[in-house]
């Protein structure tokens, strides 16, 4: 073997053990190269391109300068009716989401027998596939024999008409993605089991009671998890899609039109690919501010104890 | 919440008997069950939509439309007396479900070969080998995590609708292929950062012993680092694998002759022309879900452990 080794290094004077490392890196990498060039760096860049033009894929492309966005900020009437949608769903939501998904777990890290049946049981709505929830939530829903309404009248509440009242609509959305917030529930258990057991010794032997330990023990210590969660939540909430694209199509009079509906309809339905794009790269921008804050607002308002771990 | 005093009082050192006042003790077991009661309260309300899916997808459409009255019936229902499986056959065969299930197992399954073999060559690449740019790279890849399909989407579609190729409109779309290359591309920054997170944890010394023992990279990668990677490996697998199940988007923008779709764009397409025949639509719906929920009960501990690293990939 070590003769062999010998024999190939003289074949290759020029090629040190060091070069062989990076040209064999190279080769581990280069799928990926091509993947990021091809599905990220190329598509980012055309888009950007595609959003200051007009183009159906049939005639011409023909570059139309800023247009896009100054139509889509002064003269679409269903531009701030998507953002509106959106935002409420979010800021609405995403808080919504947090809490509910903070009060499931902290039960699941108490050391209860049969914790982990307690814990795949609240997880399993998340995996549900996205279009079969849908469906499901559809009849859910249905005004006549849905179970919403027989659980309402359950408790004496007279029958709704949830995703087809105009003033519901959107609420019931809430209701149905508070359903799945498995995600964010996982998180938050992981990091209420990275919080040491001596500091709620600790807080005890000074007197906390229980509220008083989770309000100054617990909370400092998971907030970078909740901050994570809330961020995750409305870059997520941002892009809600296939739950209005199936059950409602943007319906009541436009209360579920949400702004990725839209972007897909322009897009896929009227061929107006540049216009599409344009609002793509409104999208990414506020996706990218509240990336932004992620990174950079996490360091002043959230409490991070060790860095050494990461 | 843990609570610190059930670990700090319970046994006396040296003695080894439990000394906790009677009352003390009644009180702990009155919390023990009512910490029971909640937590079975909430798994019911949570489990409750997927009961009633199961049950509906079971029951002739006339009871599908009756309304239980008062909370006996209302659980009563959710046990239909007289399952109809036929519901199944009816609504698989109505639309061409095999072809559907086929097309998304084809997808699932390349896809996830995919992402396996070429993200973990870049993974091990990032974790072991040294070369210039390793770091910038890396950062690129951590940021494309950011990165969301909307904004790629478009000029995908066009480039796969530009390139000559099989379809009938003689480019790639309306075929699987654009839902598949990408994944033996890399297959996303998201498992390439969980598997090098999971190579850096490897002995070093492995894999010098094998190279001294005069094995290529190559085969370190292979021989070496792979097979000590099991569970991120499967962790991986079943991301990859409920990920695609249940991906929409995109397939809804590729695919659009019905013998080319999956199971979730079909299962939508069955909604739309069968919105009231609710038994066959929530058989049709069970039929989609059982699979990816029988995956996640079998390996759950893999699929939490991935989530959890998305948490550490974020900050």
């Amino acid at each position: 073997m070590a003769v062999a080794k010998e024999s190939r290094r003289f074949a290759l004077p020029t090629l040190s053990i060091r070069h062989r490392e990076a040209v064999a890196a190279y080769l581990f990498v280069m799928p990926w190269i091509l993947g990021l060039l091809i599905f990220a760096a190329y598509p980012v860049g055309a888009s950007l391109v595609l959003s200051f033009t007009q183009w159906d894929l049939l005639t011409e492309i023909k570059y139309v300068g800023a247009d896009n966005y100054v139509k889509m900020f002064t003269d679409d009437r269903y531009f701030p009716i998507t953002m509106g949608n959106t935002a409420y769903y979010t800021f609405i939501g995403v808080p919504l989401h947090t809490l509910v998904a903070l009060l499931l777990a902290v039960p699941l890290t108490s050391k209860l027998r049969g914790i982990r049946f307690f814990r795949t049981a609240w997880y399993v709505p998340s995996v549900t596939p996205a279009v079969a929830a849908a469906v499901l939530w559809i009849l859910i829903y249905h005004p006549e024999f849905g179970m919403a309404n027989v659980v309402l009248e359950l408790v004496g509440i007279p029958p709704q008409r949830w995703i087809f009242d105009q003033t519901l609509a959107k609420p019931s959305f809430i209701l149905m993605s508070l359903w799945s917030v498995g995600g964010q529930m996982v998180i938050f258990i992981a990091a209420l089991q990275g919080v040491p057991q001596q500091l709620y010794e600790a807080a005890s032997i000074d007197g906390a009671g229980r509220w008083g330990r989770f309000m100054n023990v617990t909370l400092p210590l998971i907030s970078p998890a909740t901050f994570f969660n809330l961020v995750i939540g409305v870059i997520a909430s941002f892009q809600i899609f296939t739950a209005a694209y199936i059950m409602t199509r943007g319906g009541p009079a436009n209360q579920t039109l949400f702004f990725v509906l839209q972007l897909y309809r322009n897009a896929f339905q009227y061929l107006k690919f540049g216009y599409a794009s344009a609002m793509a790269w409104v999208l990414f921008v506020i996706i990218l501010f509240f990336t932004g804050l992620q990174f950079f607002g996490a360091r002043r308002w959230v409490y991070y104890e060790a860095k050494a771990d990461e | 919440m843990a609570d610190p005093s059930i670990t700090l009082d319970t046994q006396t050192p040296g003695t080894g008997v439990r000394v906790i006042p009677a009352s003390v003790r009644a009180r702990r077991i009155g919390g023990t069950v009512l910490a029971y009661a909640v937590m079975i309260a909430v798994s019911i309300i949570l489990i409750l939509p997927l009961l009633w899916l199961f049950a509906a997808s079971l029951k002739t459409h006339q009871l599908v439309l009756s309304t239980p009255r008062g909370f006996g019936e209302f659980f009563q229902s959710l046990v239909p007396a007289d399952p109809q499986f036929v519901n199944y056959s009816e609504a698989l065969t109505r639309r061409p479900f095999g072809l559907w299930t086929r097309n998304t197992m084809i997808i699932v399954v390349t896809a996830t070969a995919g992402t396996l073999l070429s993200a973990s060559m870049a993974a091990y690449a990032f974790a072991r080998l040294r070369f210039p740019g390793r770091q910038l790279l890396f950062t690129i890849t951590l940021s494309t995590l950011m990165l969301p399909f909307i904004v790629t989407m478009i000029p995908q579609f066009l480039m796969f609708s530009k390139i000559p190729g099989p379809s009938s409109a003689g480019n790639w779309t309306d075929t699987l292929m654009p839902l598949i290359l990408p994944h033996w591309l890399g297959g996303g920054a998201f498992y390439i950062f969980l598997m090098r997170q999971f190579f850096t944890t490897i002995p070093r010394e492995l894999d010098e012993a094998a190279r001294i023992d005069g094995a290529g990279f190559f085969r370190s990668y292979w021989q070496i680092t792979l097979p000590l990677s099991g569970p991120v490996l499967a962790t991986v697998t079943i991301f990859s694998f409920i990920t695609n199940w249940n991906d929409f988007l995109a397939p809804l923008i590729y695919l659009a002759s019905r013998q080319n779709q999956t199971l979730a764009l079909g299962l939508q397409t069955f909604q739309g022309e069968f919105s009231n025949e609710h038994h066959l639509l929530m058989a049709a719906s069970t039929t989609m879900t059982v699979p990816v929920l029988l995956v996640f009960f079998f390996m759950q501990k893999y699929f939490l452990r991935g989530f959890v690293m998305s948490g550490i990939a974020g900050r």
